[in-house]
């Protein structure tokens, strides 16, 4: 008992030639089928180059299209030859010109012989598996397919809505149970001559005449009715993008596909020499009696299809470049944003790197220039500190900040003195962290030396852009974690955020707040406001500060806080 | 996109076709084996001025990589540059002392040479200190990526412009014949880019890397633009628009994802900055042939006098096109 294949072949007819020659080497009789597309030259060359090899004969030709009847078709046919011609064969296996076998084919055929009632053919019924890739499933067999989808798309896809539109369906013969699988299949004597010469044939036929891609339906559907035992899976490798191709191996898969353990593989680049040598050699060494293993190779191509269809979040770059919220994630990791906190405290940077060990920078969007960490003038991926090629392109220049540090945290100082057109890129990104003491540019003015009329026309500058940025960040479209409290309210209990604010961040070192920053000097700075409500200019954004507070400076370690470790 | 706007630019593409079919009196051809090309060649296209020295390696780098045939123009070298292209059996040359500037930098010239020699070829626009890198190019030829995009019905191929310079002063490492410029210049700026989209060619127009942070800095719209389409399947409708940046039809400029996912992209390694680029810089100042008033030229030659140091602390060396890959300059898209 031996294995027959029935190779359907339409391009690079030298590999097909390889192939066969290496099944019919190793004992196993093959139907070859040429795709009548093929050039008569080219054929009879191919013909003729097998002529001479025993137990390969050809069969009549149709014109395999894609999607198309003439697959099936062929297939009919050079099966029907196969059972007829070479009555010891017991399982006819189905494979492309672009096949591989990948294992002894003595492994092949002592598996199969193992099994010898078992079909191995790729069938799940349509009302159960999203099978296909975007495409149509189910209405595969109830519509009608005038038109080709690969030459005429735009009237397939009206030809589809319109038919939808009418409830137009066709009946299915009785008995039909519509399944889809690979079209690469291995089927049994029993199985595919039952299917083959069934009375109903030709009514089956004339129905998935005019089914959309029958090759993936025809044998599927039919071996669930005779079929004594489906191993639903293709012993074919073979593995689909998102548009339904399949993916090719090169020379650099040969390792992957070793161990596999896959007895073929599809579809193989007809340049990838080293694959050919190195699969079509007679091994003959002890059988390995594994069971096929694509894990690896399926997460491969899993991968790819994952980057093509969502990327790498955070990413912009020649080939992805997103429509606004399309981005799977405005930048590519967690950051905090820190507003008024370094107005409030002398040392709130240095104190903030050393609590958490993480990158602190001043002021990145301040007007004169980047303000890197320890005064750097680049930093990660060259990207540089003038604030000209910043304010060029901001959002870039932040996306660029945390892709180039991706697995560093990154903290920035953000003002209303600074560039506001990043504002809605950190609202809109669910990374950002923001944490606000509003009011708090006021110290700055308060600690001047400046003339008061400067001042509060400064001051009326800032509380505007301040109530717009609140106003962004507390909009509903804010995906952002923003916390923001007025300055007289941080004043009263700064060790409860600053102690939230560490824990947010998160780092692995326990982080006990054993030292606070240093809070300026307030004294003074209640008149201070007074004064600029006197001259008409209100600050409101800092809460309700008493004119002579007494403000308490946290000078003592407070309480250490229980911390999980 | 409006009927009226499609019209307009299929007017353009027109225009520039009816212009390339007119410079082609400009060009004088040297040697035609073009009857060697066979019909799933891939054809590699390059205008060239006073580049000898870089010459050899280039036409090996692409031999290696499985160009079939290269076409030069050659603009009115006196280096002995065309003489060595003659002489090269898979390389057809024509020769021109017309004005660079007004073939609209030399596109006139290619566009004619690609509408009667290209159609149906995979084909490759480069400058002469364009190194293509795509991905897996260290195990495939460049014929897996073309029989690839071939299959998924891809029809142009983006690489942008990664600009590679030497540590140290440009001229400390003089460039010898047949050597790989990337030795020398093995230094680029792996995340200082930006990029817009274009919404008249539907292109996206990418700026940044060393030339703005250090030549550009004050300056940023005026620094010259990265992005390139250098690999078609060419149809002799279709016309490159300025340089390699961008084509018409437009829908040839589509080659990022607007949804989120990435698309197979490559890059071009630039090796421009060499100890040759001194001199160069002053030879094409004085000629005025380059884009917008040769201004980047004039920033080069104001910065390159006192301190032409391009490297900085954070720049990356060039190891191969997987870092690329993962740095996030190229992709490799659903190819596995």
């Amino acid at each position: 008992m031996t294995v027959g294949i029935v190779m359907l072949v339409h391009t690079a007819l030298d590999r097909a030639e390889q192939v066969a020659r290496h099944w019919a080497a190793n004992g196993c009789p093959v139907v070859i089928h040429i795709d009548k597309a093929v050039p008569t030259k080219a054929r009879d060359a191919f013909v003729e180059n097998l002529a001479t090899v025993p137990d390969v004969v050809f069969t009549t030709r149709y014109r395999c299209e894609w999607g198309t009847w003439g697959i099936v078709a062929a297939s009919q046919a050079g099966s029907e030859l196969m059972l007829a011609r070479f009555p010891n064969v017991r399982h006819v296996y189905l494979a492309s010109g672009s096949c591989l076998p990948l294992r002894a084919v003595s492994e092949l055929v002592s598996y199969l012989a193992a099994r010898p009632h078992t079909d191995f053919i790729e069938s799940a019924t349509t009302a159960d598996v999203p099978w296909t890739v975007g495409g149509l499933d189910h209405e595969r067999f109830t519509l009608r397919f005038p038109f080709s989808w690969k030459r005429h798309r735009y009237l397939f896809d009206k030809a589809v809505a319109v038919q939808r539109r009418l409830h137009m369906k066709r009946r299915l013969p009785a008995g039909v149970v519509p399944h889809m699988g690979s079209q690469w299949w291995c089927l049994t004597r029993q199985t595919l001559s039952a299917i083959l010469q069934d009375p109903d044939r030709a009514e089956y036929d004339r129905f998935f005449k005019r089914v959309w891609i029958p090759d993936e339906s025809y044998f599927q559907t039919l071996s669930r009715k005779y079929a004594r035992r489906i191993e639903s899976r293709s012993l074919t490798l073979s593995k689909f993008d998102f548009q339904g191709k399949p993916h090719i191996f090169y020379d650099d898969h040969l390792q992957l596909l070793r161990r596999s353990d896959c007895f073929v593989a599809r579809k193989i680049w007809p340049h990838a020499d080293r694959l050919y040598e190195a699969f079509l050699i007679d091994a003959g060494t002890a059988l390995k009696r594994t069971e096929p293993n694509p894990g690896k190779i399926d997460r491969v191509f899993a991968k790819a299809v994952e980057r093509r269809t969502r990327g790498r979040s955070g990413l912009y770059m020649q080939s992805r470049f997103p429509n606004e919220d399309w981005e799977n994630g405005v930048t590519a990791a967690p950051y905090s944003v820190f507003q008024g906190f370094s107005d409030l405290f002398d040392n709130f940077e240095p104190w903030l790197g050393k609590a958490t060990g993480v990158r602190v920078h001043g002021h990145l969007f301040a007007p004169d220039h980047v303000h890197y960490s320890d005064d750097q003038s680049t930093i990660n991926g060259a990207l540089g500190s003038s604030a000209a090629v910043r304010d060029y392109d901001s959002k870039a220049f932040l996306t660029n900040l945390i892709w180039n540090t991706r697995g560093e945290r990154q903290c920035f100082q953000y003002g209303p003195n600074d560039n506001q057109d990043i504002c809605w890129h950190i609202a809109k990104d669910p990374n950002a962290q923001l944490s606000m003491i509003t009011g708090a540019w006021a110290v700055q003015l308060f600690k001047s030396n400046q003339d008061f009329a400067d001042i509060r026309r400064k001051a009326a500058m800032l509380q505007k852009i301040e109530s717009e940025q609140i106003k962004i960040f507390r909009s509903p479209y804010t995906k952002a974690r923003v916390r923001i409290w007025t300055m007289a309210e941080f004043i009263e209990a700064p060790i409860e955020p600053l102690q939230s604010i560490l824990e947010q961040i998160g780092q692995t070192r326990s982080h006990r707040v054993s030292e606070v920053p240093k809070m300026v000097d307030l004294r003074g700075f209640g008149q201070f406001l007074q004064n600029l409500k006197n001259q008409g200019m209100h600050p409101y954004l800092m809460g309700d500060f008493p004119i002579e507070q007494d403000v308490a400076m946290p000078q003592k370690p407070p309480r250490k806080p229980y911390l999980v470790q | 996109m409006g009927l009226i706007r499609s019209y307009r630019l299929r007017l353009q593409r027109k225009r520039w076709r009816i212009r390339a079919f007119r410079k082609r009196r400009e060009l004088k051809q040297v040697v035609d084996q073009t009857r060697l090309i066979r019909p799933d060649d891939i054809l590699l296209y390059c205008t060239q001025r006073n580049e000898k020295v870089r010459l050899r390696y280039f036409l090996d780098y692409y031999r290696k990589m499985g160009v079939g045939h290269f076409f030069f123009v050659d603009n009115g070298s006196a280096d002995g540059s065309l003489e060595y292209l003659s002489e090269q059996p898979d390389v057809s040359v024509w020769t021109t002392r017309a004005s660079y500037r007004r073939s609209r930098f030399g596109a006139d010239w290619l566009n004619w040479l690609q509408m009667k020699h290209a159609h149906g070829h995979w084909t490759l626009t480069v400058d002469p200190d364009e190194f293509l890198v795509y991905p897996f190019c260290d195990t495939r030829p460049l014929r897996a990526l073309t029989d690839w995009l071939d299959a998924s019905s891809i029809k142009s191929f983006s690489a942008m412009l990664l600009d590679m310079y030497p540590k140290g002063r440009l001229d400390d490492q003089p460039y010898q014949s047949g050597q790989n410029p990337i030795e020398i210049a093995s230094w680029f700026d792996s995340g200082n880019y930006s990029l817009r989209r274009n919404s008249k060619y539907a292109n996206l127009w990418i700026q940044g890397g060393p030339r703005m942070r250090v030549f550009f800095k004050d300056a940023p719209e005026k620094a010259p633009a990265l992005n390139k389409i250098p690999l078609v399947k060419w149809d002799r409708r279709y016309v490159y628009v300025s340089s390699t940046h961008m084509l018409l039809p437009r829908g040839l400029n589509q080659v990022y994802d607007e949804w989120g996912g990435e698309k197979a992209s490559g890059v071009l390694l630039h090796a421009k900055f060499l100890d040759t680029f001194g001199s160069k810089a002053k030879e094409e100042l004085e000629r005025g042939q380059h884009y917008a008033g040769s201004v980047e030229y004039k920033a080069y030659a104001a910065s390159l006098q006192d301190d032409p140091q391009l490297w900085c602390k954070w720049s990356e060396q060039y190891i191969n096109w997987r870092q690329l890959e993962i740095l996030g300059l190229m992709s490799k898209g659903n190819w596995a």
